[in-house]
Order: structure tokens, then C-alpha cells, then sequence
């Protein structure tokens, strides 16, 4: 690694202060699991880290709180992912659980933040070759391409072809998340969703941050009654290893009905992505095997294959079923 | 572009010890102590800066506070093998995909080759030297030895430490439990049948070896 300079402020103040204006080369820190790997494999090059681990102002304290608050609940940004994974969070947030307790493994999650998770770069193995310049580093073109495309996206991809790393990150849009960010303007507040940009519109950044801005942490909404939440994960592995396809669902049932249902899609697309047309042809309807059936192949509406990654169209499809018939606790068919 | 952190006259002290030095030191002399830790000038004092260069660091590992100098950008797991001698823990993959690094935080596995060892100030370290009491081996170590749970080796010390906090938090009542915790570290040899049993066998899991 180069030589680095490890700044420790106690308020989120004085840590803003420090990384306005410079934003290559004063970054921010958590867990440092993403950040090392890229300063190991020579992709950043900051001249300092700055530690929001040492943030001991109100910010800090909401940055490591979890905890229902008079809207829902809160989970700070510095939350690791076994904490997460480890809390208090009622049944209805349950696919935020279960997401942060497959992702990774059990000793990274130890270390690994929900801030950094959500802002971690691209697994693309043309991005994180340190002799590869593509389009995602400011190259020419997308490597993935016309070359080996195992891992990437079937949705949403263009010009570049990444798809989204977080795995909360699909339980939190299932869930509608927002997010609270702090800025040197103050604090705003988005839908998780919007956190994240497709390549067309931002080729070379997967988030929409503003300089110097810290995410403080997500804000589940209040759960609607009965509402049940799961993941769903397909990897190479059965045990650790990085998603092929993931998919999160959020849900309630009244009166015999679906409602309020959200369908969240990982590993296929750049950004995590909504299943809106399974979601539209769920609502309403009597929860059943046939219908799963029915709608999962809405979920790939679309989509279409890069050469080596068509096995993703059934595989998420298959995804939103299990996940469906677990969150609606219908048996599968035999 | 912004500017790199430059020493600062606090800092030349520091470095230089008397203020006459000073007087006759312009920029060059400055930028030459590269590796010298300074407060960058643009930063509060109450702010706290280490490195680039080696910083002092006092480390509580396996119940003994140790003293060492190393830059900020060096591991844990750099740190110990290269700074301290402890060579037990091992550098395979450098990445955190292994677990062969793995070392006790306050009992919590974590990866070393991914933490920078400043960061580990005031934590309580443990690492495989560590487990022995003595002479005596923990009984994970003798069932390891017993259950023939190791080939290469490289990544013994790292299975035990991910074992040593499994059997703790007591997330180890059988197989499958034992299988998940133990998610974080590869074996290339194959020998996760014999390191499973070992560990199930200390566990007392029904049933296990
Ligand atoms: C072996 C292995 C397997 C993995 N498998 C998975 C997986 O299956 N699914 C998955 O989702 N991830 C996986 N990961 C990735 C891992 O979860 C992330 O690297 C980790 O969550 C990053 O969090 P961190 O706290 O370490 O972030 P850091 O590395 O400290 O930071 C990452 C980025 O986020 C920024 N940042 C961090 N916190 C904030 C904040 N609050 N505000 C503003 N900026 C911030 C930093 O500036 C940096 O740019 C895996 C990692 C490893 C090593």
C-alpha cells in the first residue's frame, strides 16, 4: 500500500471539514474491507483515510444506534453487518437480517459497516484488475463486453456492465429504506433507490453522493401490519461466497390479499434493482404457487444476456418464487 | 489537486528538538523527513493524525502489551509477523477471503490482513500463540493433533482462532452450526472433515466424532 496519513476526528464536523475539497484524496473509512482491498490493489490512491470510527459527537452515537424510532427504525451507518445481522430488528425487517448475515463471512462481518456496504465498488473483475483501464475507470470501454461476463449485468446494463455489489442493499430497497445523509448544507433524506446510479447516467461512480456528504445511517419505514420480509441467495458456494443472483421481498397479506409489495433484485443489474411488474401483478391477488409462477418470469422482463450470464434469467426468476412462497409461507410444490 | 499534508513547525520540533535547527530549515528540509509523523498544518490539534511515516503504537497481544513503530498504512497481520515475530497467523490471500490471518479482537475473529494496526490501540489481541496456556495446549489444539486436522498447516492458525470464538459463543451445537461459523476459512488441502470433527468433538456434539 502507499503511504497514507490516518486522520481520527471526533466530530462528523471536523471529519467534513477535512475531506471538502479533496475528494480523491481524503477519503473516509469505516471497516476499511472495501477500502483496503482497493488501496492494496493500487485502484485509490488517498493521501489520507479519515476514521469515522473515531466520531464521538451525536453523529457518532446515531452512526452506531439501532433502535426504533417514532417512524420505524434506524440503523446507523457504522452498524457492522453482524450487528445487523446479530439485532432487535422485529420479524417484519427480517430480510435486512438475513441479508446482512449471508453477506460475506462471519469474521468480515465482524469488521464490515452498512455504510461501506452500500458504497463499496464493483466486484467486476475488469475493474478491479489493477493493469485494466475501462470504462468504469475513465477508459475507453466496457472489458466485460464481448469478454468474460459470467458475473454481470442482464438488466440495466450500458455502457458498463457492473453489477451492484451490497447485498443490504436489496433488502433495503424491498424494505423502502431511506437514507439520511449529512452534508456540508445540512441533512437530506433519500429513498435508498436513488443512491444509486445506472452507468448511463454515471459511468464511473455507482452512487450519487455529493462531495464530502456521510451517509448516518438507513430509516426503515413504519412496518405495515402483518408484514413480512425475506431474502433469497443463490451463490457458486453454499457457503461463503459472493451472490449470483439475489432477490428481497417485503410484503402483507389483508384480507386474503397481497399488498404493499416490494420486490428487490441483486446481482443482475448495476443498481440494485425493483421488480416493479412483479410487484404490480402480485398486488391484490391470492397468494399461491401458480401465481408465483406466473410472475416470476416478469422479474427478467428484459433482460437480456451478455454470452456467459443467461443461467441469471431462471436462476432470479427462481429466486423471487422461493423467496415469495417462504415469505408467504406457501409450500412449494414437490 | 489539494495539497499533501506538509510538517509543521510543531512537528519540526518534534523532529529536530531545538528551535535553532528551525530557523535555518526552509520547505526541503521538511518534505526530506518524509516518514516522520506530523500534524498536517490545516488540521486542528484536537485532530488526532498518524503516519505516513512510522508512528509509535503499544499493542495488547496475548496478555502483553508490546511497543512497536510502523507506518499507517501497515496491517495487523504485518504488524505481528514482520514487527513483533509473531509469525503464527498467516498471509494467504491478503484479501479477507481466507481467514488464514485471522486473529481474536476482544474475542471477535476478525480478518488481520485487513485492519491497519493502529487502529487495534487499546483492543485486546489474540492470536494462535496465544491459545496455549504454557506448555499446555487448549483442548482445540490436541483434538486438531488428534483428528490429524491439519496437512499444509497454513491454514491451522486461522481455524483455530474462527474454533477458539465458535466454541465461546457456544454457536456450536452441531454440524451445520459449526460449518457456518466456520464459513471464513479455507482449507486448499481439503481436510474440512477432520477439522469439523476436531472441533465438534471439543464442542460435545452429539453424535460427532
Ligand atoms: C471475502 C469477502 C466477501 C464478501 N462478500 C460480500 C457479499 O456477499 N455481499 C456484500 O454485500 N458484500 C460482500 N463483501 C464486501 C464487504 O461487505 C464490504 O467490503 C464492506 O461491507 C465494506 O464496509 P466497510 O465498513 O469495511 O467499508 P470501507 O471499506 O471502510 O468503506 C467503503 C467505502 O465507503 C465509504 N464509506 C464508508 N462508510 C461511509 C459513510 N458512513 N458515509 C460515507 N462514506 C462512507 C468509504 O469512503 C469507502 O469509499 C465481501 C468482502 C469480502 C472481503
Amino acid at each position: 500500500m502507499e503511504p497514507f496519513t490516518l486522520i481520527r476526528p471526533r466530530t462528523l464536523d471536523a471529519a467534513q471539514t477535512r475531506a471538502l475539497g479533496a475528494p480523491a484524496e481524503r477519503v473516509y473509512k469505516a471497516g476499511g474491507i472495501d477500502l483496503l482491498d482497493l488501496l492494496k490493489e493500487g485502484l485509490a490512491r488517498p493521501a489520507e483515510l479519515i476514521d469515522l470510527r473515531s466520531l464521538g459527537d451525536e453523529h457518532g452515537q446515531a452512526m452506531r444506534a439501532l433502535a426504533a424510532s417514532d417512524s420505524g427504525w434506524s440503523v446507523g451507518a457504522l452498524n457492522t453487518l453482524a450487528a445487523i445481522s446479530a439485532s432487535a430488528l422485529p420479524q417484519a425487517y427480517a430480510a435486512l437480517r438475513e441479508a446482512a448475515g449471508s453477506a460475506a463471512t462471519p469474521s468480515i462481518r465482524n469488521s464490515a459497516t452498512l455504510g461501506g456496504n452500500l458504497l463499496q465498488r464493483p466486484r467486476c473483475w475488469y475493474f478491479r484488475h489493477r493493469d485494466l483501464h475501462c470504462l468504469k475507470k475513465g477508459g475507453e470501454r466496457c472489458l466485460a463486453d464481448g469478454g468474460e461476463n459470467k458475473f454481470h449485468a442482464i438488466l440495466g446494463g450500458g455502457p458498463c456492465h457492473i453489477v451492484h455489489p451490497s447485498t443490504l442493499a436489496v433488502a433495503l430497497v424491498a424494505l423502502d429504506a431511506q437514507v439520511e445523509i449529512i452534508g456540508a448544507e445540512g441533512p437530506r433524506r433519500i429513498p435508498v433507490g436513488e443512491l444509486f446510479a445506472l452507468p448511463r447516467v454515471s459511468p464511473t461512480a455507482e452512487n450519487t453522493l455529493g462531495e464530502g456528504e456521510v451517509i448516518r445511517g438507513v430509516t426503515l419505514p413504519a412496518a405495515a401490519a402483518g408484514q413480512r420480509s425475506v431474502y433469497e441467495v443463490a451463490k457458486e458456494k453454499q457457503s461463503f461466497d459472493w451472490p449470483l443472483a439475489e432477490v428481497a421481498v417485503a410484503l402483507s397479506v389483508e384480507g386474503g390479499a397481497l399488498r404493499t409489495v416490494r420486490v428487490a433484485l441483486g446481482h443482475v443489474a448495476p443498481t440494485p434493482w425493483r421488480a416493479v411488474q412483479v410487484e404490480e401483478a402480485l398486488t391484490g391477488q391470492a397468494p399461491s404457487a401458480e401465481l408465483f409462477a406466473r410472475v416470476a418470469a416478469l422479474a427478467t422482463q428484459g433482460a437480456r444476456s451478455l454470452g456467459d450470464n443467461a443461467y441469471k434469467i431462471p436462476l432470479v426468476q427462481g429466486l423471487v418464487r422461493a423467496a415469495l412462497h417462504r415469505a408467504c409461507d406457501v409450500p412449494v410444490p414437490a | 489537486m489539494s495539497e499533501r499534508p506538509k510538517l509543521t513547525r510543531r512537528g519540526l520540533l518534534r523532529g529536530f528538538g531545538t528551535a535553532t535547527v528551525i530557523a535555518g530549515c526552509a520547505k526541503p528540509t521538511a518534505e526530506g523527513a518524509a516518514g516522520e509523523t506530523a500534524q498536517p498544518e490545516d488540521l486542528p490539534a484536537d485532530v488526532v493524525a498518524i503516519g505516513p511515516g512510522a508512528a509509535p503504537l503499544s499493542l495488547e497481544i496475548n496478555g502483553s502489551v508490546r511497543s512497536l513503530e510502523v507506518a499507517a498504512s501497515v496491517t495487523l497481520l504485518a504488524a505481528l509477523r514482520d514487527h513483533l515475530d509473531l509469525t503464527g497467523s498467516k498471509e494467504v490471500c491478503d484479501r479477507g477471503a481466507c481467514g488464514a490471518c485471522m486473529v481474536l479482537v476482544d474475542g471477535v475473529p476478525m480478518n488481520s490482513c485487513m485492519m491497519l494496526a493502529h487502529d487495534l490501540e487499546g483492543r485486546s489481541i489474540t492470536t494462535v500463540e496465544g491459545l496455549a496456556i504454557g506448555d499446555t495446549l487448549a483442548p482445540l489444539q490436541s483434538a486438531f493433533i488428534a483428528h490429524d486436522a491439519a496437512q499444509c498447516g497454513f491454514c491451522t492458525s486461522g481455524m483455530l482462532i474462527s474454533a477458539t470464538a465458535l466454541l465461546r459463543t457456544g454457536d456450536s451445537k452441531d454440524r451445520s452450526s459449526i460449518a457456518e461459523g466456520m464459513a471464513g476459512n479455507l482449507c486448499r488441502c481439503g481436510s474440512y472433515h477432520h477439522i469439523l470433527a476436531a472441533i465438534e468433538d471439543v464442542a460435545g456434539v452429539q453424535g460427532g466424532a
